[in-house]
């Protein structure tokens, strides 16, 4: 049987060559997706910004028309109808009732049910989430520290692994990762909300993983080709890395597909961003961080001191194997 | 590289069947699992995404407190003044602005007074400090503020009160598995699982539940009254539907010597709450109704005025029945609240998630089908990819996705819908090392080496790149679990379970069978 090769044996792409033109394109999406989510912001859900978010869910195609036309008429503030999915369902967004009277919000999720229910009876009010201002500053706190301290311990694992150079290409590259989300979300209006914080922080995880690998054979090369140029031993890295790089993200991807199409409605987002991570994660660990550790000036005579010192720990190691064989 | 001793294998194989074994029970329904004898077999939880139910995260009103703390510390020196012998006379009583200030008549009795009050406030914590601040302002005016040690104390305390209170309400209600927790200094977190409505269920933790009943002031000038100016010793309240009323500040009777409280009906078979007192409160009750007949009483819960009935002949029984417009409904579920005792401290509700149980049901089958699909998806990729060691990757992660099953219902732990997510990510994911391998072992056999070597250092250098790229997912795994809350958490503890047993299942378990495999047929050479 033949086996299946996505990426034909001994490629030897010119990626380091490529990097003034990747910088170039990186920089241009990295401002256009800042721009982008400076001019169109980003559809924050009731998590971040509070709220009453009703979903409800119609046995048909849901009636926006109407349904906004009786909401607008109950005088619960401004409302806002978001349809999504296959159009049978609609994010109802109510502000918070001012009024301190603890039956508040009840009071007026029920009379939207009545309401509602009276005109369609097969309506269901499938989900409702209520969020109030105090929480949701909480949450913005919460997530926004989460993403940078993950940012940061990953970034320190990386300085203390290989060299700052490596840490700072990583920490580059996830920055340029995360605001791609951010652009994604800013352009698709999709809903920001809690579980997104998890994508992007599994995408930040994801991507290092990445880097890492490129980056642990980039060392290894070191050590193995001591008189090579850095750009070409670079390239050599990330061309023997390609097949394994390519195929994980594939297999990814795979499976992600078949949670965007077959895993409902609630996690569609969150698996959209999620496999818009993987794309844009793995561009970056080709184009971005590696080609940046030459900008940067990796030194490799240092790097000769620190592999030299694994080798002679490595020849310890082998010594002791041969005097207490294994059985 | 193939010496695989056979204790080594049979240890592999065995915490693979342990964990595999594990998953079983959360495979099936928890009937037929109890069915088959699997009942005390630990399963997984279902989030509230999952299973239905309710998410209600409440708040206590800390501010109130001061203010509650103010008006029975009022009531306390009023009382102990008057005891004090010789009585010391006080005036000009208030409690504005966060402090309770009066004057002494006598100044020659201001020092008695002050020694008196300080045996009224009690230490907080190790540092001396005392929960009341006590000063004498203009020689004669004594002014008492609440330390905030002191309000603390006394929101913890009240905190603790509350959460048990919240507890046993839900308890009443009946439901599955509800988990009640303090969650920092002012919280409770409520989940219950599989409410579809939880306006009930608000409506009962949400009460305060302070029943009072007091004597109506019928002297009081309506005009004056209508303005909210109440007479010496009485307070203005409202009935339900705004109108006010005088009644005697002081109580005759609180919820806090209620014995019994249960829904009835009365003679026109409306929903009534009857309710008993204990025999303290049963003689009192007795004693003012026997002094005030004719004069009608106000029945008060959280200062609004249910109703407010004339004494018709002396209420001895310890026994009376609450009217208002209630539904069965709304009279079992203040039942229940009186029951209970009356909160501490007023709670409100800062979050609420309410997933009906249908859609819960739609998400689990959205994400088996999904989690099925990935996996025959990378399994045929995998497969047409890496040939014997695709089929061996494919072994490993069916395998490890019974095993995390397995690991999630030994920790007891909850899937959420983020943590379907997760687990279909992981399947994507746990090849990764196995790929990792199979292309280092592609590469070694280009450059020449032979089957064994090649096998052998495509483990040993791939191993290494493996561990370093799964600490990086564990970090930020872990930090989603410090930091992230509910769902997301669920996901955290699929994704980091998945990396340690995929590790374990991609690394050792498919090594195991490579060297079972290379043992037995010792081939010159491989498809890979």
């Amino acid at each position: 049987m033949r086996l299946l090769k996505i990426v034909p044996d001994n490629t030897n792409i010119g990626f380091v060559k490529l990097r003034g033109w990747a910088f170039g394109l990186t920089l241009l999406l990295t401002i256009a997706a800042g721009v982008l989510v400076g001019v169109r912001g980003l559809n924050f859900g009731v998590d971040f910004v509070g709220g009453v978010s009703i979903e409800t869910k119609f046995d048909g195609a849901a009636p926006l028309g109407g349904m906004r036309h009786i909401v607008d008429n109950l005088g619960v503030g401004q409302a806002q109808l978001q349809p999504f999915g296959d159009g049978t369902t609609v994010d109802i967004r109510l502000p918070v009732p001012h009024s301190t009277d603890e039956g508040a919000t009840n009071a007026m999720v029920a009379k939207v049910e009545a309401a509602l229910k009276a005109q369609y009876p097969s309506v269901r009010f499938n989900q409702v989430q209520t969020v109030s201002g105090k929480v949701s500053g909480e949450l913005v706190q919460k997530g926004v520290l989460a993403v940078v301290v993950a940012i940061t311990c990953i970034a320190l694992f990386g300085i203390v692994r290989f060299e700052w150079q490596f840490g700072v290409a990583t920490f580059v590259s996830i920055f340029h990762d995360v605001l791609m989300t951010l652009g994604f979300f800013a352009l698709t209006q999709l809903e920001f909300d809690l579980n997104i914080i998890a994508a992007v922080l599994t995408i930040i995880g994801y991507s290092i993983n990445d880097k890492i690998v490129i980056d642990d054979r980039i060392r290894e090369n070191m050590r193995k080709y001591r008189q090579m140029p850095l750009g070409e031993l670079i390239d050599l890295s990330v061309n023997e890395t390609l097949p394994r790089t390519v195929m994980t993200s594939l297999t990814i991807i795979l499976a992600l597909a078949s949670l965007l199409l077959f895993g409902g409605e609630v996690l569609r987002g969150f698996t959209a961003a999620m496999i818009l991570g993987v794309v844009v994660g793995t561009y970056s660990s080709i184009y971005v961080s590696s080609s940046l550790l030459i900008s940067l000036g990796l030194d490799k005579s240092r790097f000769r001191q620190m592999a030299a010192a694994t080798d002679k720990k490595k020849a310890g190691r082998d010594r002791a194997e041969r005097i207490a064989p294994k059985r | 590289m193939l010496d695989f001793p056979r204790w080594k294998i049979a240890s592999i194989i065995g915490v693979l069947l342990i964990g595999i074994l594990l998953a079983v029970p959360s495979l099936m329904p928890e009937t037929t699992a109890k069915q088959l004898g699997l009942g005390f077999a630990p399963r997984i939880n279902l989030g509230l995404d999952l299973a239905g139910g309710s998410h209600i995260l409440l708040e206590a009103d800390t501010a109130d407190v001061a203010k509650t703390r103010l008006a029975a510390m009022e009531d306390t020196i009023r009382g102990e003044m008057r005891r004090m012998s010789p009585q010391i006379a006080i005036g000009d009583i208030s409690t504005a602005n966060g402090a309770l200030s009066f004057f002494v008549r006598d100044p020659a009795q201001v020092d008695a007074a002050v020694e008196k009050i300080r045996t009224l406030t009690a230490p907080v914590g190790s540092t001396g400090q005392r929960d009341w601040d006590v000063r004498v302002v203009d020689s004669t005016r004594i002014v008492m503020t609440p330390t905030k040690g002191g309000i603390d104390q006394f929101v913890n305390q009240a905190m603790e009160g509350a959460t048990d209170i919240v507890r046993k309400r839900i308890d009443a209600l009946g439901t599955k598995e509800p988990t009640i927790a303090r969650q920092g200094a002012d919280r409770i977190l409520v989940e219950v699982p599989g409410v579809g409505d939880p306006t009930q269920l608000k409506a009962l933790i949400g009460k305060t539940a302070k029943l009072e009943f007091k004597l109506v002031d019928t002297q009081a000038d309506p005009a004056k009254v209508a303005a909210g100016q109440a007479p010496v010793g009485d307070q203005i309240l409202h009935y339900e539907n705004g109108a006010p009323i005088a009644v005697v500040r002081q109580a005759i009777i609180t919820g806090a010597d209620l014995k019994t409280a249960k829904q009835d009906y009365d003679q026109n078979n409306e929903a009534v709450v009857a309710i008993g007192f204990n025999s303290r409160g049963a003689r009192s009750f007795a004693e003012t109704t026997q002094q005030n007949v004719g004069k009608p009483f106000a029945i008060i819960l959280d200062n609004v005025v249910l109703s407010a009935p004339r004494i018709n002949e002396p209420i001895l029984g310890g026994s009376a029945s609450i009217s208002g417009s209630f539904t069965v409904q709304s009279a079992q579920a203040l039942a229940i609240s009186l029951q209970s005792g009356s909160l501490p401290i007023a709670l409100k509700t800062v979050e609420e998630r309410t997933v009906l149980a249908s859609l819960g049901a739609d998400s689990i089958h959205a994400g088996v089908i999904a989690s099925a699909i990935a996996v025959v998806g990378v399994v045929i990729f995998m497969f047409v990819t890496y040939g014997r060691f695709g089929v061996y990757a494919n072994l490993a992660v069916i395998i490890n996705v019974l095993v995390i099953l397995g690991g999630m219902a030994l920790l007891n732990a909850t899937l959420t819908l983020p943590g379907i997510a997760g687990f279909v990510l992981t399947i994507g994911t746990a090849v990764d090392a196995n790929v990792l391998i199979n292309e280092r072992i592609r590469e070694e056999r280009r450059r020449g080496r032979n089957v064994i070597q090649a096998v052998e250092l495509g483990y040993s250098e791939a191993s290494r790149t493996i561990f370093e790229a799964n600490v990086t997912h564990a970090i930020s795994g872990l930090i989603m679990l410090i930091l992230g809350s509910g769902p997301v958490k669920g996901f955290a503890v699929v994704l980091l379970l998945g990396i340690a047993t995929s590790v374990f299942t991609a690394v050792l378990f498919t090594r195991m069978l490579v060297a079972i495999w290379l043992r037995r047929a010792r081939p010159q050479t491989i498809h890979i």
